[in-house]
């Protein structure tokens, strides 16, 4: 098994599902003769030409609304946002088009299309390009999301994602698309709704999804070396479908949880989760289900404080010790 | 007020009715023509009824009483690699393409038999076995899903083209410009035809244009070729919209299209200033001396091809099928509750394996 990066991942599994079906094209900013604003899309264009891989003008709601209507006759267009912070000025063809469309026509009308893109803060970009859109647009029934982790999850995300019938998107992160981790040579694919356990504990529950992921896989670290405390981490993987089953078993066996989320918190994914524990779980339940979220404002610039608006690791570490 | 006509951007003066594509039509398919227009305006007016009647039917009601040519002319050059796709101002497209007047009326009574199972309503018709990709809610929301069905036919080698349909208002939106520069950038066979009925909404073009002229000319700006005529005149809208189709199939070169038309009722039944921001006088007007439906009864009779009775048994048809159709719709079930969570994703509709992995809906 090979160690590459989550970009390369990215790359490998757009590369293997252009190869495997006709139908798949890759439409975005930047995509094909720039070789990807961030790299994923590199060498594409160079092997698959004109027709499969296409810049687009700086238009993010004609370029996405145009993957939407291809995908009505069967077109499976993968849709690149150079950040998904762009995707309010798409929010009509996000939202309305690839979100309600199969519903409006009685299902008549099938819509398989992937949008994706970074969707992160901590890149000191400011408040624009730092937007984290998974909660919001998880709220709209009819479109799936996810967010992949690690370069074998964004893998084998990207190629179910392609496959599926119906809209998802793919929440990458800047931050994570130089990290390595090994990937299989050999194809596989990961089910979109299915957790996975990153590391497996008994004292406390860290949930998380994205690079929140990595962040509780550390503090899980510390908490077992300096405290004594063997946490779990579960990573969602996949927001809507949320698996949230492999979210209960975990409490269950832990009966603690802290939900690390890069969200702000307000109607935050770990909201939705942690209105699942308690609604579900709360029975199990020994401590207050916890959150660790992006401190409440708009990104900041100044680059050392951003840090600390993120989930940091002493602010995992330190909330779980809290109901530890 | 009443736009004139402005043709100095046409080609050449030939006779509409001389066009080759309007001399390939039979006595029955101009016939044809003039029962979808019967049809649409007396499923309108029968809706309209039952919408004042306050029982059946909600939200907004879209009336394009008074534009039926523009979508019988245009729907009629269609051929099987044709695809269409409309704002909310749809009934009269959904018509002419085929779509029935029971599954439409039993839309709008929000019914299970309805062409969307009652889940779209009056702005949502859809009927892809038709081409017909929606009944598009949002102003201009329709207009790059226009560039992407053009973009699939292109890239599957497809000879058609998409005709994409916008009111007058829907030009001031943003995404409007951005698809016409791509259709044009990209070489898309798409037809953006404009159905100019002199207002968006309750705001006239004088107060939502600042160039008021001509609204097709704008598409000069991307190097895109246009039109603009009158739509009262049936022969004339298949011979000008035929150029700009025939433009998409064998060149690969959209075209906008200006077809000034005029609505009489308001932009939705709801709009309790439809007399206040136009005259009565204006309104009468337009009933009287522009009304497609009576043009071209008129034109087929100085054919030879209707008379008056024809032309009366026909209506009293349309009349009889809308009525037929209001009793379908009152006499279909309604989508059962357990309907609600249908149609919302492919995977899960057909419980495939993707469709039973997680959580997809949050209720309890």
């Amino acid at each position: 098994m090979a160690a590459i990066t989550y970009r390369k991942a990215l790359n490998d599994a757009l590369a293997e599902e252009l190869a495997h079906d006709e139908n798949v094209v890759i439409i975005g900013e930047e995509v094909a003769e720039y070789n990807g604003a961030y790299k994923v899309t590199e060498g594409l264009w160079k092997r698959f030409g004109d027709k499969r891989v296409l810049d687009t003008p700086i238009s993010e709601a004609a370029f996405v609304g145009l993957g939407v209507g291809a995908s009505m006759l069967g077109i499976r267009p993968v849709i690149e946002l150079m950040f998904w912070s762009f995707a309010f000025v798409a929010y009509d063809q996000i939202v309305n088009n690839a979100g309600c469309i199969r519903y409006m026509s009685g299902g008549l009308v099938n819509l398989p299309l992937v949008i994706r893109g970074p969707a992160n803060a901590g890149t000191n970009v400011g408040a624009t390009h730092s937007h984290m859109p998974e909660s919001i647009l998880a709220s709209n029934p009819g479109v799936k999301v996810v967010c992949p982790a690690t370069a074998y999850d964004a893998k084998g995300l990207m190629k179910t994602a392609i496959r599926d019938n119906d809209p998802v998107f793919v929440m990458e992160n800047t931050l994570l698309y130089g990290e390595t981790w090994e990937v299989p040579e050999e194809e596989y694919l990961i089910p979109l709704g299915v957790a996975d356990v990153k590391r497996e504990g008994s004292d406390l529950s860290l949930i998380a999804h994205g690079r929140a992921v990595i962040t509780s896989l550390q503090a899980a670290d510390i908490l077992a070396r300096e405290h004594n405390i063997d946490a779990e981490v579960v990573d969602l993987r996949s927001i809507r479908p949320l698996d949230e089953e492999a979210i209960l078993q975990s409490v269950r066996k832990t009966h603690r949880a802290v939900l690390v989320d890069e969200n702000k918190p307000f109607c935050a994914v770990s909201a939705q989760i942690a209105t699942t524990i308690q609604g579900k779980a709360f029975d199990d339940l020994d401590a207050p289900v916890m959150r660790v979220c992006s401190l409440d404002t708009p990104a900041i610039y100044s680059p050392p404080l951003e840090k600390l608006q993120l989930p940091t690791l002493e602010r995992v570490v330190e909330k779980a010790l809290s109901i530890a | 007020m009443h736009c004139d006509v402005n043709t100095m951007n046409t080609p050449a003066t030939i006779r509409a009715s001389q066009a080759d594509v309007n001399l390939r039509l039979t006595a029955e398919e101009k016939i044809g023509l003039l029962r979808q227009m019967l049809r649409i305006r007396r499923f309108e007016l029968a809706a309209l009824k039952h919408y004042q009647a306050g029982i059946h039917m909600g939200g907004f009601l879209h009336l394009c009483t008074g534009q039926e040519s523009v979508a019988v002319a245009t729907v009629s050059l269609c051929g099987e690699n044709d695809h269409i796709v409309a704002g909310y101002r749809t009934h009269g497209q959904a018509l002419a393409v085929g779509m029935t007047m029971n599954e439409c009326m039993a839309e709008l009574f929000g019914k299970a038999t309805g062409c969307s199972k009652g889940k779209g309503g009056s702005m949502h018709f859809f009927a892809p076995d038709k081409n017909y990709w929606g009944g598009h809610g949002i102003v201009a929301g329709q207009t790059p899903l226009g560039l992407g069905l053009a973009f699939a036919l292109k890239y599957r080698s497809a000879k058609g083209c998409c005709l994409c349909f916008l009111g007058d208002g829907a030009i001031n939106q943003g995404v409007y410009h951005e698809s016409l520069n791509m259709a044009a950038l990209w070489n898309l066979p798409v037809v953006y035809i404009i159905e100019n009925n002199h207002y968006s909404m309750g705001t006239s073009i004088e107060r939502s244009s600042a160039f008021k002229e001509c609204l097709a000319a704008r598409a000069e700006a991307y190097g895109i070729d246009w039109d603009r005529f009158s739509g009262e005149d049936i022969y004339e809208v298949r011979a000008r919209t035929w150029a700009a189709m025939e433009r998409a199939r064998n060149e690969l070169r959209p075209t906008v299209l200006q077809i000034d038309t005029y609505r009489y009722y308001g932009h939705s039944v709801a709009d309790a200033n439809a007399k206040k921001y136009r005259s009565p006088k204006e309104i009468e007007e337009y009933r009287r001396q522009h009304d497609p439906l009576m043009l071209w009864q008129r034109r087929l009779s100085e054919e030879g091809v209707v008379n008056d009775e024809q032309v009366e048994a026909f209506d009293a048809e349309a009349k009889t099928e809308a009525a037929e159709a209001v009793r379908f719709a009152e006499t279909s079930p309604l989508p059962e509750p357990e309907d609600i969570f249908r149609d919302v994703y492919y995977e899960v509709d057909r419980q495939t394996q993707a469709g039973r992995a997680g959580t997809f809906f949050f209720n309890d």
